[in-house]
C-alpha cells in the first residue's frame, strides 16, 4: 500500500510522475514532510492500539469535520498502485464520497472503484462495507470526534488523564442510567469500545451495528480526525470489545424488513419515505454490497433459464 | 426510487457552474477585479489575511473575490493554500518599536513622545452615508486624493508601556535568553495546557467575531479585566530573516501591522506588589479592532498565571482555543449538512423501540394500578 517507491520519491520526481494529475501540488495534495510527520503519528498509533495520537493536522481544501483527518491518513499512505474506493454512509454516490474519491484521483491519478474486493484502501464516514475485508487492505475511517468521553468530560487535558489512568468509571454510569431510564443502553451510533483490552476508543459514529466488524478484523483499521488533530489505529486482529454489562450484553440493531433491492436481511437498511403518506421503503445501505448481490440474483436467473432451455 | 443518492457526480458540476454564474451577477455591471479589491477593500484583504495567516495581499484579494465577498470562506481559501507551502524557517522577531506609524493612539496619556496620530480611522466619520460614493466616481474630480500627503512624523515613537515600564509600575516583559523557543501551532498540534506564545499564536488566527465578543464579556464582568488602551499602532514593519549562506540578518520586505498593548490593574500577590499587567493583540494589516479584542482576551486567560480566580469561560484556556478557529468551527457546524442516514437510522430503531417498549409498559402498568 504505502509502497516504498512513494517512500523514496522526492516531490519532483512525483510531478513528473505520469499519474500526476493536478500540476502545481504534490502527489496526493501534502508535502512529503507532512506526510513524514503523519506516518510516524500512524506507526505510534499502530503500536499503541486504540490510544489517540495527536498530529499536526493540516488545513486541508475541504472543511474540517468533512473528512480532514480520513484525507490526511489517506494521503499519508497511498502510493501509485494503489486503489481506491470512498464511501459515506456505506454508499459510494453520496456528494461527499464523491467529492473525495474525485480528489485523490485529480492528485494521485491512482484507479479509484466502487467494488470492496477491488480496493487496496478504503476511506469510510460512518460505515464498515459489509463483506469481510482482507489482510490486503486498509480501512480509513474519517472521526468528527475522537474522543469516547467527550459528552461526559469535554476539556481534553482531563479526559488525557483517565485515559492514562484508565479511569472509565465515568462510562459505565452513562450506560448503567440509560438503562435505568430506558431499560436499555440508548446509544446507536458511535457506541464505545475497549480496543484490545486497554484503551477506551470511539468507533467513529458508525452504527452499533457495525461494531462487531471492528473485532478481530483482518484488515488496518486506521482513523483520523483532523479538527480534532488526533490518529489512532486498530492493527489486524486486534480484539475490540464493545461495552456492555453481565446482565445487559450488547446487541445490534435489527430490522423486521428486508432490503427491498435485493432482499438482504444481514445488511444495514437505510430507509427512505417514497410518497406523501409516508409509504416507506428500506435498502442496503452498503450500495456495493447490495448491487453484487443483485448481480448475483441476475446471474444465477439467467443460469436457471438457461438450462431450463 | 432509489435516485435520491445516484449522480452525485453530475450534480456537483451543475453546482459549480451555478456557483460561477452567481459569483459573477448580472454581466452587464463589469467584471470586478482583483487589483481593485487589493485596493479598494483593505480592511476586507487584511482580515483574510490575519485569520488565512497568510501575508498576500494578492491572493487574498483573490480568495475575497472567489469567495464572493465570504470573508470566513475566503480566509478557508487562503488557508487551504497556505498548507501546501514549504516552510523555509522563521523570519527574525519583528520590532514595532521601529514601525513606519500611520496611525498611533495612546488612551492613557494625553501626550506621548512621538505624539498621537490619528491617521485613517472611521472612528469620527459621524457613519452618515456617503451618498457621493453612489455615482461612478471620477478620481480626477476628487480633489481631497489630489491634495498633498502630510508626510508620516520622522521622530522616535518609543511604546507608551516602555515609559511605564521605567517605572516598574508595568510587568516586565523581556524575552528571558533560557527561555525555550516558540511553539508553531501550524506545524504542532494544540495542546493542553497551551503556554502564552501559543495562545497568542491561536488569537492571531482566531476569529475576530469569536475575539469581539469574548473580549466584550471580559468588558461586562465575565472575567477580572479592567483594561486601558495603552497604546494602539498601526504601519508597516521590516521583516528580517537570517539567510545560512550570508550568517546574517537580511531585510527580505515589508508588511502592516496592527499592535495594541492593554493594560490592566493587577491587585499584586503574597510576593508581589500592585503593578499592571498587559494584555496584547496583534494583526497583519489595518485590524484595529481585531487587535483590541485579542488583547483583551489574551489578558484574560492570563488569569491562571496570575493567580487569579477562574470564573468565566473568557478565562478558560481549552474553551477559549478550542473555539477560536472560524475554519474548524465553519466546517463542523456545516458539516451537519452531510448526510447522517445511517446514523438516523440507528436513533429512528431505538426511539420507535423504546416508544414500543413504553407502551406496553403503559397498558400492562394500568391495570395493575386500578387494582391496587
Amino acid at each position: 500500500m504505502n509502497a516504498p517507491d512513494t517512500l523514496r520519491t522526492t516531490a519532483a520526481e512525483v510531478a513528473s510522475h505520469e499519474t500526476q494529475a493536478v500540476s502545481g501540488y504534490n502527489f496526493a495534495y501534502l508535502d512529503e514532510q507532512t506526510k513524514r510527520m503523519l506516518r510516524r503519528a500512524l506507526l505510534k498509533a499502530v503500536a499503541v492500539p486504540g490510544y489517540q495520537v495527536p498530529f499536526a493536522s493540516r488545513e486541508m481544501p475541504l472543511p474540517y469535520g468533512w473528512g480532514t483527518g480520513g484525507i490526511q491518513v489517506t494521503a499519508a499512505i497511498i502510493g501509485a498502485k494503489d486503489t481506491l474506493k470512498v464511501i459515506d454512509q456505506g454508499s459510494d454516490d453520496t456528494t461527499n464520497a464523491v467529492n473525495i474519491r474525485r480528489f485523490f484521483a485529480r492528485t494521485t491519478g491512482v484507479a479509484t472503484t466502487r467494488r470492496t474486493s477491488e480496493a487496496s484502501i478504503v476511506q469510510t464516514r460512518h460505515r464498515i462495507p459489509e463483506s469481510p475485508l482482507t489482510d490486503k487492505q486498509i480501512l480509513v475511517y474519517q472521526v468528527p470526534m475522537p474522543e469516547p468521553l467527550f459528552r461526559l468530560e469535554p476539556r481534553v487535558a482531563e479526559c488525557k488523564k483517565l485515559h492514562a489512568l484508565a479511569d472509565y468509571g465515568l462510562i459505565s454510569v452513562k450506560l448503567y442510567e440509560d438503562i435505568v431510564q430506558h431499560g436499555s443502553i440508548a446509544t446507536t451510533y458511535d457506541y464505545p469500545v475497549t480496543v484490545n483490552g486497554r484503551y477506551l476508543t470511539s468507533p467513529s459514529p458508525i452504527p452499533k451495528f457495525d461494531n462487531p466488524k471492528l473485532h478481530m478484523n483482518a484488515a488496518l483499521q486506521l482513523f483520523g480526525a483532523g479538527r480534532e488533530r488526533r490518529i489512532y489505529a486498530m492493527p489486524p486482529y486486534t480484539p475490540v470489545k464493545s461495552l456492555d454489562f453481565d446482565d445487559h450484553p450488547f446487541e445490534v440493531e435489527r430490522w423486521d424488513e428486508c432490503c427491498a433491492l435485493c432482499g438482504s436481511r444481514e445488511s444495514f437498511l437505510d430507509e427512505m419515505i417514497v410518497d406523501d403518506s409516508g409509504k416507506r421503503m428500506f435498502v442496503c445501505s452498503d450500495s456495493d454490497y447490495c448491487h453484487e448481490r443483485r448481480e448475483d440474483i441476475d446471474a444465477r436467473a439467467t443460469n436457471e433459464s438457461g438450462e431450463n432451455a | 426510487m432509489y435516485v435520491a443518492v445516484k449522480g452525485g457526480e453530475r450534480a456537483i458540476e451543475a453546482s459549480w457552474r451555478l456557483l460561477d454564474e452567481a459569483r459573477r451577477g448580472d454581466t452587464r455591471v463589469p467584471e470586478l477585479s482583483v487589483a481593485q479589491i487589493r485596493e479598494q477593500m483593505r480592511l476586507a484583504v487584511a482580515r483574510v489575511m490575519a485569520e488565512g495567516s497568510v501575508y498576500d495581499e494578492e491572493l487574498a484579494a483573490l480568495a475575497i473575490k472567489q469567495a464572493a465577498g465570504d470573508l470566513v470562506e475566503a480566509i478557508f481559501l487562503l488557508r487551504a493554500w497556505r498548507t501546501t507551502l514549504p516552510r523555509f524557517g522563521y523570519t527574525q522577531p519583528v520590532e514595532t518599536e521601529n514601525m513606519v506609524v500611520e496611525r498611533r493612539i495612546s488612551a492613557t496619556f494625553k501626550d506621548v513622545p512621538g505624539g498621537q496620530v490619528l491617521g485613517a480611522t472611521y472612528d469620527y466619520t459621524q457613519r452618515l452615508l456617503d451618498f457621493a460614493l453612489l455615482a461612478e466616481a471620477d478620481d480626477a474630480a476628487n480633489s481631497a486624493l489630489l491634495a498633498p500627503r502630510a508626510t508620516p512624523p520622522e521622530e522616535p515613537m518609543p511604546r507608551v508601556l516602555s515609559l511605564l515600564d521605567k517605572e516598574g509600575l508595568i510587568e516586565q516583559e523581556t524575552c528571558s535568553p533560557e527561555a525555550r523557543e516558540p511553539g508553531d501551532l501550524s506545524r504542532e498540534p494544540l495542546a493542553f495546557p497551551a503556554d502564552r506564545t501559543v495562545r497568542l499564536q491561536n488569537l492571531a488566527r482566531g476569529d475576530e467575531g469569536f475575539l469581539l465578543a469574548m473580549g466584550y464579556a471580559t468588558q461586562r464582568g465575565y472575567a477580572h479585566s479592567h483594561p486601558f488602551a495603552g497604546e494602539i499602532r498601526f504601519g508597516s514593519v521590516s521583516v528580517e530573516m537570517v539567510l545560512d549562506e550570508l550568517d546574517e540578518a537580511v531585510e527580505i520586505g515589508e508588511i502592516e501591522l496592527t499592535e495594541c498593548q492593554m493594560i490592566n490593574q493587577f491587585a499584586g500577590a503574597k510576593d508581589v506588589p500592585p503593578k499592571f499587567t498587559q494584555g496584547y493583540g496583534l494583526a497583519f494589516g489595518h485590524s484595529e479592532r481585531k487587535a483590541m479584542a485579542m488583547a483583551l482576551v489574551d489578558r484574560a486567560l492570563r488569569a491562571e498565571e496570575l493567580g487569579e480566580t477562574i470564573a468565566s469561560p473568557t478565562q478558560d484556556i481549552e474553551f477559549m482555543l478550542s473555539h477560536s478557529d472560524n475554519v474548524e468551527a465553519s466546517g463542523f457546524v456545516q458539516h451537519l449538512k452531510l448526510p447522517h442516514y445511517v446514523d438516523f437510522q440507528s436513533e429512528l430503531e431505538l426511539v420507535r423501540r423504546l416508544r414500543a417498549q413504553h407502551e406496553e409498559n403503559a397498558d400492562a402498568g394500568a391495570p395493575n394500578k386500578e387494582a391496587a
